[in-house]
């Protein structure tokens, strides 16, 4: 049976996008079929991280305005052929896809794939309450910082009056050293805050933005923890019950060398 | 050691201040109501009320308030006299 998914935050730049090409690619290592529809109209980015930019023809907009099918828009990942991107218009605006069109594409999409899943753009206006309304699934990123806290209990909040009751949380970029130290709040705090299912928890890893800027998301990649704990939350999403790891602090010898720069 | 004593005497870390203080917000968010439901929820109240008693509908006040760490939903309404059945 096949599931949508919608990766939602509330505030900006928490991660979204990345966690659904991580997602993505994850599920596609597992065998899964997998499209993922970016809604970021006019801020097209999930192309980018999937390493996909040059081979778009046709956006969601062409499909949703009945121009063409969809299966002509999707493009399909150099490396796992059983992932699909349905890219973003880079030139309309939020409004140009509306929530029944979404439901109409995705239930399309149901028949063939395993998984959809949604990249959402920040804030609850037009292209939040679009994007949700075809998913039976949430999964809202957050930071443990104040502010993304505020806006994820919003969005939870919003996500439970449309009636979208199956939500988990990723917290993303945490850093270990500043939980260690007590500057930073801890899962335990976060869960006592929005009391929402965790599945996810990221480390600020450096190696998130060199994948990015390579295209090729790093889940799976067992050199870095946030491939790591990405592999996790895809098997996660798959039902399958993975303790939470235990994040590697910098030890003392690191800090130095990073200090003096070596 | 020193990091250890220095610790005693520091200020509540930062994480906790954080906490406390997004659980004291997230009270008022979750509780904000918008003003058309209140509103509405003037209207209600005032229908429910006069069929019991004559009250001052223009010096009625209906507020949600924080107490300590809950809400309350506190009136103040006028009552002129009762309607005796
Ligand atoms: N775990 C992480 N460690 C380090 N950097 C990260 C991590 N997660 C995300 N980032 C960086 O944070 C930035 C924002 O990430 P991303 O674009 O995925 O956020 P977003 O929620 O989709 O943003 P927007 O709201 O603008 O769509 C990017 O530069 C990304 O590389
Ligand atoms: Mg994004």
């Amino acid at each position: 049976m096949s599931e949508v998914i919608v990766i939602t935050s509330g505030k900006g730049g928490v991660g979204k996008t990345t966690t659904t090409a991580n997602i993505g690619v994850g599920l596609a290592q597992r065998g899964k079929s997998v499209v993922l529809i970016d809604t970021d109209t006019g801020l097209r980015n999930l192309d980018l991280l999937l390493g996909l930019e040059n081979r778009i023809m046709y956006d969601l907009v062409d499909v949703t305005e009945g121009r063409i099918p969809y299966k002509k828009a999707l493009v399909r990942h150099k490396k796992y052929e059983s992932l699909f991107l349905l890219p973003t218009s880079q030139i309309k605006d939020k409004s140009a896809v509306n929530p029944a069109q979404l439901i109409v594409l995705c239930d399309e999409l149901r028949k063939e794939y395993d998984y959809v899943i949604i990249d959402c753009p920040a804030g609850i206006e037009q292209g939040f309450k679009t994007a949700i309304a075809a998913a039976d699934r949430a999964i809202v990123v957050t930071m443990p910082e104040v502010s993304a806290v505020r806006d994820a209990d919003k969005i939870i909040g919003e996500l439970g009056r449309a009636e979208k009751d199956n939500i988990s949380l990723i917290v993303n970029r945490i850093r270990p050293q500043m939980v260690e130290s007590g500057d930073m709040m801890d899962m335990s705090d976060i869960d006592d805050i929005l009391a929402v299912k965790c599945i996810g928890q990221v480390p600020d890893d450096e190696m998130v933005v060199t994948s990015a800027n390579r295209g090729e998301p790093l889940v799976g990649n067992p050199k870095s923890q946030a491939g790591r704990a990405y592999a996790n939350i895809v098997g996660r999403i798959l039902g399958e019950d993975i303790p939470f790891m235990e994040f590697e602090k910098e030890g003392l010898f690191k800090r130095l060398k990073k200090a003096l720069g070596i | 050691m020193l990091d250890s004593l220095l610790k005693i005497f520091s200020k509540e870390k930062s994480g906790k201040v954080a906490k406390r203080r997004l659980q004291m917000v997230l009270i008022q968010d979750r509780a904000s109501v918008s003003p058309e439901m209140m509103n509405q929820l003037r209207d209600d109240i005032i229908q429910v009320i006069s069929k019991y008693m004559v009250i001052n509908q223009s010096d009625m006040e209906i507020t949600l308030e924080n107490v300590d760490d809950s809400v309350a939903l506190v009136a103040n309404i006028p009552v002129q006299n009762m309607k005796h059945h």
